[in-house]
């Protein structure tokens, strides 16, 4: 005991003086940050960004190959030359799809890594665990990998974030508008998340389809018992209905259906149809009994905003095929390789546009003034400007056949709120440059 | 000259004995009684913390709170499950209530100070824990774990069903309080840097967590630490030296879930959100395999676990891209190195890693204490 209080105190002692010494040294007057934009991140020959994903955990399938979409097309800039000299690097984290996670792995990305700026977080409860965070450290947050209204509808509070794919609203508006106009007499029933997702699209779908629903079920992420509401969708005599769900719920609810032999027409979002994860997902889900799972989508209406691998011969797939061949990790291209190479196009539009000394100011600025004009994979432009971050502004709808979506309307664009839905498909026509990199001027 | 050093010598000789009574009554003041014992840790540690805190980076700062509220909740967890002999695979819960107490009140443009949102948040977790306690007191083994692990299970679906408060899948953001000048003013005075947000947390986590161990240790040593070992190694000794069983476990309990909602404010401000998907039945698990790694029933071993929560997924994470797996494969490194590591305490070290170092220091063989009272 004696030896060790004696250290004790000794110790005590050391520290004491420690901080005494360092007391000295401080007490000055404060020193203000300097008004110039940030460079953190940014080096003479690499850029550092990052983003947060669900690499392991439930949402890992299909959503953990959108960074990896993302790499393979930073690798395919970097071999031809790095945007201004410079080459992308982009540092990936996992955060399990659970926002306390993403807090810490934001902090590291932030605050370890130095990122310049966050590309594609994904999720709404993961992503806006941090929204606030990133937009207090004045980080760019850019093209958040989710749909909800709130990362682009407030530019004023929230100046460094983006969206990037068409809000659930415009989605719901665009469906609302089309079964108005094609089906007036449909009986229509709403199979929503009970979160953002389905709400925002249900404002959009009640803009139109008011009168014309006669039900609305609810599901909450984790429970996998979707019976009940199933169940009560046919009951109400439901002969049109209207998902607004994640893969995952896309495959349950036609499982469900099948059971009951529950025969309506059928929408899904483009959040939860992708027909080849679906098909597995109802082959795993009903132990192997459903097959040709891709097959019992036909006659699912969806929506499309960039093309997809069910269109092989689009311009841009071949791109993305050729990217993926030469720098993927061996496996298939999947859709949501093809979304985070897309996503991955703009972000290099983006950093080309802020200019070769880009700061973090500087390329929110960049995407204000000039994302309104990039021209890319998307169907519809983006809405970006001093106003607006929403990202893109339209799609079309499909009707999916053997795994293929089938046209049912040209591209329409919309906006949140009363916006009018209008026929554009100026930018449905972009193809991809030569070489396959952008070529973007600098914003002055 | 030589008269100089010969006087030195001798005041050289003569100092450390004079120094050596000092410093023994001195230790005798301050370590006579556990409380005075655990008052001056608790000073040491927060100087020890506040030194960690001021030489590391924000990121750090950031995971040093993590490890304070994993830390207190561990504790709380160890006492219960160490000292009462009751199991919980429900902690998350009582955190969940505490995150989303805090999260609720700190909405609105003026809320509360932090101390009171924090009292807050262990207070509502106390009144959970009661009743929940009132209810395992009566239970055993088995039934004690399965009807935890209900709550676990079905306190997540609480902001489900109350979307309209409570937010519902997408949970609540919160706002961390802006520093208080006074304590900005402090720390700049000392170091010259003002604290950003995550050091502040850093010194709230750590503060509440030294605090708590403070109380826990006290009440470990003292009568009702003596009445839940009584109660845990054998009940029917226990109620024959007339101790009131149920009250024993309830309060075991009560103090653990405390401990669990204090915790789960400061994860509410660290994470900057309660969200349900935070609390999920992993969360109970892994603070339970915290306690265990640690070692069950020591609050040093709490640490330990909390630590090895905090910082073995980022390290095994960082390794694996180093050595240049792909992004999911050293994303699954993670989990693997917390499993082996978990494997190799339990083979090597049954008694968690705090007991595996107490056993090697008072073993006889490696200990130097004897040979240090030879000389005294």
């Amino acid at each position: 005991m004696r030896r060790w209080s004696r250290s004790a105190v000794v110790v005590t002692a050391m520290v004491a003086t420690g901080a005494l010494l360092a007391s000295c040294g401080a007490g000055g007057e404060r020193e203000e940050a300097p008004a110039e934009g940030s460079t953190v991140g940014i080096t003479e020959d690499t850029v550092t960004i990052g983003g947060h994903f669900p690499l392991t955990g439930v949402a890992a399938a299909g959503y953990s190959e959108i960074p990896t979409g993302h790499k393979a097309y930073y690798d395919y800039v970097n071999a031809n030359g790095g945007v201004h000299g410079r080459n992308i690097e982009f540092v990936v984290r996992d955060d399990a799809y659970n926002p306390t996670n993403t807090s810490q792995v934001t902090n590291e990305l932030v605050l370890d890594d130095e990122i310049f700026a966050m590309v594609s977080g994904l999720g709404t409860p993961t992503h806006g665990a941090v929204v606030d965070f990133l937009n207090d450290e004045k980080v760019p947050d850019l093209f958040v990998s989710s749909g909800s209204l709130q990362w682009g509808d407030k530019p004023k509070e929230r100046p460094f974030t983006f969206g990037w794919q068409p809000d659930y609203e415009i989605e719901g508006k665009i469906l609302g508008d089309y079964v108005k106009k094609n089906m007036p007499d449909a009986k229509v029933g709403l199979f929503l998340q009970d979160d953002d997702f389905g709400r925002d699209a249900e404002k959009g779908v009640r803009r139109f389809l008011d009168d014309q629903i006669v039900d609305v079920q609810r599901y909450t992420s984790g429970n996998t018992d979707v019976a009940p509401q199933i169940a009560a969708l046919q009951a109400s005599g439901a002969d049109l209905v209207l998902g607004f769900t994640t893969p995952s719920y896309t495959a349950l609810s036609q499982l469900v259906a099948l059971r009951l032999r529950y025969q309506p027409k059928w929408f899904y979002s483009n959040v939860g149809s992708d027909p080849a994860l679906v098909g597995s997902l109802l082959a795993q889900f009903s132990e192997g009994a459903v097959k040709g799972g891709a097959q019992l989508l036909d006659g699912v209406m969806t929506t499309e905003y960039i093309p997809g691998t069910d269109a092989p011969e689009d311009p841009w797939m071949r791109l993305w095929q050729k990217v993926w061949d030469a720098h993927g990790d061996g496996e298939e291209l999947t859709n949501y390789r093809v979304y985070g190479m897309s996503q991955a196009y703009t972000f290099v539009q983006a950093l080309q546009a802020a200019g070769p000394n880009p700061t973090r100011e500087g390329i929110v600025e960049a995407v204000e003034r000039a994302g309104g004009d990039f021209e890319g994979p998307a169907l519809a432009p983006f809405r970006f400007s001093s106003d607006s971050h929403m990202g893109v502004s339209g799609m079309q709808l499909v009707e999916l056949k053997g795994g293929v979506g089938e046209e049912l309307t040209p591209v329409l664009v919309s906006d949140i709120g009363d916006a009018p839905i209008d026929e554009d498909d100026s930018a449905a026509s972009d193809s991809p440059p030569e070489n396959g990199i952008p070529d973007q001027e600098t914003v002055e | 000259m030589a008269t100089e050093t010969s006087t030195e010598t001798s005041a050289g000789q003569e100092r450390p004995a004079h120094r050596r009574r000092r410093g023994g009554r001195l230790g005798a003041f301050l370590f006579a009684t556990p409380l005075r014992r655990h008052l001056v840790l608790a000073v040491l540690a927060m100087v020890a913390v506040s030194v960690a805190l001021e030489s590391t980076d924000a990121f750090r700062n950031g995971q040093l709170a993590a490890m304070a509220y994993f830390g207190i909740a561990a504790g709380g967890l160890t006492v219960l499950v160490g000292l009462n002999g009751q199991i919980s695979l429900g902690h998350g819960a009582f955190m969940a209530i505490g995150a989303y107490t805090a999260a609720l009140m700190l909405r609105g443009e003026n809320p509360l100070p932090l101390a009171v949102v924090l009292v807050a948040a262990a207070a509502v977790a106390l009144a959970a824990g009661a009743l929940v306690g009132v209810a395992a007191a009566r239970l055993h083994g088995p039934y004690l774990a399965g009807a935890t692990l209900a709550l676990a299970v079905a306190v997540p679906g609480i902001p489900l069903h109350f979307s309209g408060v409570l937010g519902g899948e997408q949970g609540l953001t919160v706002r961390v309080p802006a520093v208080p000048d006074w304590f900005a003013d402090a720390v700049f005075f000392v170091t010259g840097q003002d604290p950003g947000r995550s050091r502040y947390l850093g010194y709230v986590g750590w503060f509440c967590l030294v605090v708590t161990f403070v109380l826990l240790a006290n009440l470990a040593r003292g009568r009702v630490g003596r009445t839940w070992r009584a109660v845990r190694d054998n009940e029917v000794a226990a109620e024959l030296a007339g101790i009131d069983l149920g009250r024993a476990r309830v309060l075991a309990f009560v103090v653990s879930a405390t401990c669990a909602g204090l915790a789960g404010g400061l994860l509410a401000l660290s994470a900057r959100i309660a969200a349900p998907s935070g609390f999920t039945l992993s969360l109970s698990l892994l603070l339970l395999s915290a306690i265990v790694l640690g070692g069950l029933g020591s609050l040093p071993g709490a640490l330990v676990g909390a630590a090895l929560l905090t910082f073995l997924p980022q390290l095994a994470t960082t390794l694996g891209q180093d050595l240049g797996l792909s992004d999911v494969r050293a994303a699954e490194l993670a989990p693997l190195a917390y499993g082996l590591v978990t494997m190799l305490v339990v083979l090597f070290a049954p008694s968690g890693i705090a007991g595996w170092v107490r056993r090697r220091r008072t073993s006889p063989s490696s200990s130097p204490v004897p040979s240090g009272r030879h000389e005294t």
